[in-house]
């Protein structure tokens, strides 16, 4: 073979190959595309309403939204004065570290002064952290003065989700984007936002 | 009769390469003729991945790969299926008992060097039938749809939220759900049945091919292949059949002795191979009180969350494994056996058992302060046996190997 015609072969190679290699995109699209979330889970997805004034004060309530827990706390004005207590064990009081829809609102951290709305998934590894509100020592902090622990990996929060010190959670609780119609909260959806 | 057996053997033979096979794999393929027990657990591997694969396709049968049905069906399997519950424990004890052959297979490639040149590609399939191994279990782990499935899964879901920018994104596309739901579950059917049953064989077959050409070695870490007798055998081996496969059939009765034991009187292993949080059905807005992975995954979970941040944590985590991939250029040894290594290398491998078997146990229960300053140690200590191995390895003073095995 001449070496005219072996460039020849080279090229028309490289040129199939290419031409070959550009349709890999366009093959692989629907199975990477299949695992994406189908119409159905979207739908079932959908935003969540729930009338909250029926809950008692103090009260914690567990709603579920796209299947995660999402908590709805209702504070008394003495548990809102007290969050003053628990600031210097906060890693990140005014939620500087994540983009929070509501942030400087109110001391609560949604749309309303009086309920706190945010998601029930530890930020360190998606557990669900729990709700101890009294004031008293507990075993893994002997200054409680109520807040969220999570028994996964010891991360403890404040009773607004937000997160202390030393603690594997990185963030504060994610709060959702929700909003208020009277007393009917709908938690995944803000027309506002 | 014999004439037309013989003759129909030869019509297939010309065919396919039967005899030339049997040969080169088997009556001829040459083994060092002095090794010990360590020597064993290659076989136990295959022995039981054969055993995963029957009872696993005996296991779809019955089983249900949806949400609703998903935890009732494996219940079903285990009260009305006959003999369903053998099968199921069948494959769960097997689970166990197939990282357990394999770790042991694994440490006897550190302590006699079994990833020195020549042999570094076995070594690296070898890690990469672990890593498939790993997928493998998890995705299994899921199928029952306990609340261990589901929270167990939920970690390590979110692990892959811990990448940055596309984090979110990828986590939402493997569950292809907002939560772990039955689109997920049937994914993971799909993989953990199919995609990588076949992906490990090929990786097995691999292993084997790669093994075969290089030879296998020998606890004194001697080359066989130095003194040849006329017709090119290495003078210190056997063939492999009759003697290392009737040799290994005496291993494979006791080893299926303790998995008889297991299976029949301690399948769930006092919580260690199917966690007792798994007896409950998934429920999205209870998380147990103790996360703990099954037992074979403890180290590197225990890795993980002694880092605080959780990008972090997934780097240690995976490079926790990956590191095996290079051990045979960190080992800068003029030796392979631990024999005639030096007092370094005892020592390190030592610290880095015990840290492993820590840092396991650690995996298994609660976080204390001081269990949380152990697993730091046993983390850097695990990662220094490593790191540190091409000085120790080096510069240590090491016994002069003998010519003849």
């Amino acid at each position: 073979m001449q070496d005219k015609d072996k460039t020849r072969r080279k090229v028309l190679i490289g040129l199939t190959s290419a031409v070959g290699l550009s349709g890999l995109p366009f093959a692989a699209t629907p199975f990477i595309a299949a695992w994406n979330p189908s119409a159905k889970a979207k739908a079932a997805g959908a935003p969540v309403k729930l009338d909250v004034s029926k809950m008692q004060f103090g009260q914690q309530i567990q709603v579920s939204w796209r299947k995660q827990p999402v908590f709805i706390i209702r504070h008394t004005k003495e548990s809102l004065a007290s969050l003053q207590l628990t600031l210097p064990k906060l890693a990140d009081p005014n939620s500087d570290l994540i983009s929070e829809p509501y942030k400087g609102l109110f001391p609560t951290r949604s749309k309303s002064s009086e309920y706190s709305v945010m998601s029930g998934v530890c930020t360190h590894l998606g557990c669900a952290p729990k709700y101890f509100p009294e004031v008293e020592p507990k075993s893994w902090d002997a200054t409680w003065s109520g807040g969220f622990f999570c028994p996964c990996h010891g991360s403890m929060f404040d009773i607004v989700g937000r997160v202390f010190k030393g603690v594997p959670a990185p963030t504060n609780l994610i709060v959702p984007p929700h909003m208020f119609e009277g007393s009917i909260l709908t938690i995944g959806e803000d027309k506002e936002l | 009769m014999s004439e037309i057996a013989g003759k129909l053997f030869s019509w297939v033979n010309d065919r396919l390469p039967i005899v030339n096979t049997f040969e080169r794999h088997l009556s001829k393929h040459p083994v060092p003729s002095k090794v010990n027990f360590w020597y064993l657990f290659g076989a136990l591997a295959s022995v039981v991945l054969i055993i995963q694969i029957v009872s696993g396709i005996w296991l779809i049968m019955p089983y249900s790969n949806t949400e609703e049905e998903a935890f009732s069906s494996i219940e079903y399997i285990m009260r009305d299926v006959d003999y369903g519950w053998v099968i199921r424990y069948i494959h769960t004890t097997g689970a166990s008992m197939f990282f357990a052959v394999v770790y042991l297979h694994m440490f006897r490639g550190l302590l006699y060097g079994s990833y020195q040149k020549p042999k570094e590609l076995v070594w690296i399939f070898g890690c990469t039938i672990y890593l498939a191994m790993m997928a493998e279990g998890f995705l299994g782990y899921v199928l029952p749809y306990g609340q261990m499935s589901y929270w167990g899964a939920q970690v390590i879901i979110s692990l892959f939220g811990a990448i940055p920018y596309i984090g979110e994104s990828l986590e939402l596309w493997v569950r292809g759900d907002y939560y772990i739901s039955g689109i997920t579950v049937s994914r993971f059917f799909a993989l953990h049945v199919v995609a990588l049953p076949l992906v490990l064989i090929a990786l097995v077959f691999l292993h084997l091919v790669a093994l075969h050409e290089v030879g296998a070695g020998n606890p004194e870490g001697v080359d066989i292949e130095e003194f040849l007798d006329d017709d090119g055998v290495p003078l210190d081996s056997v063939p492999f059949f009759p003697y290392k496969v009737l040799n290994a059939l005496v291993g494979i009765g006791v080893f299926m002795t303790v998995f008889a034991i297991i299976m029949f009187f301690f399948p769930e292993g006092g919580g260690y191979f199917i966690e007792m949080a798994n007896f409950q059905e998934a429920n999205p807005l209870v998380t147990p009180d103790h996360i703990a992975p099954v037992w074979y995954y403890a180290p590197f979970f225990t890795m993980l969350r002694a880092v605080p941040d959780p990008l972090g944590g997934l780097i240690v985590m995976g490079s926790a494994v990956a590191i095996f991939f290079v051990v045979p250029w960190l080992d800068r040894s003029n030796v392979a056996s631990i024999r005639y290594k030096g007092i370094y290398s005892k020592i390190a491998l030592v610290l880095f058992g015990v840290s492993f078997l820590t840092l396991g146990y650690l995996g298994t229960v609660g976080v204390t302060e001081v269990r949380k300053t152990m697993s730091v140690i046993c983390t850097v200590i695990y990662f220094a046996f490593f790191l540190l191995m091409p000085v120790y390895t080096k510069y240590e003073k090491t016994k002069q190997v003998p010519k003849r095995l």
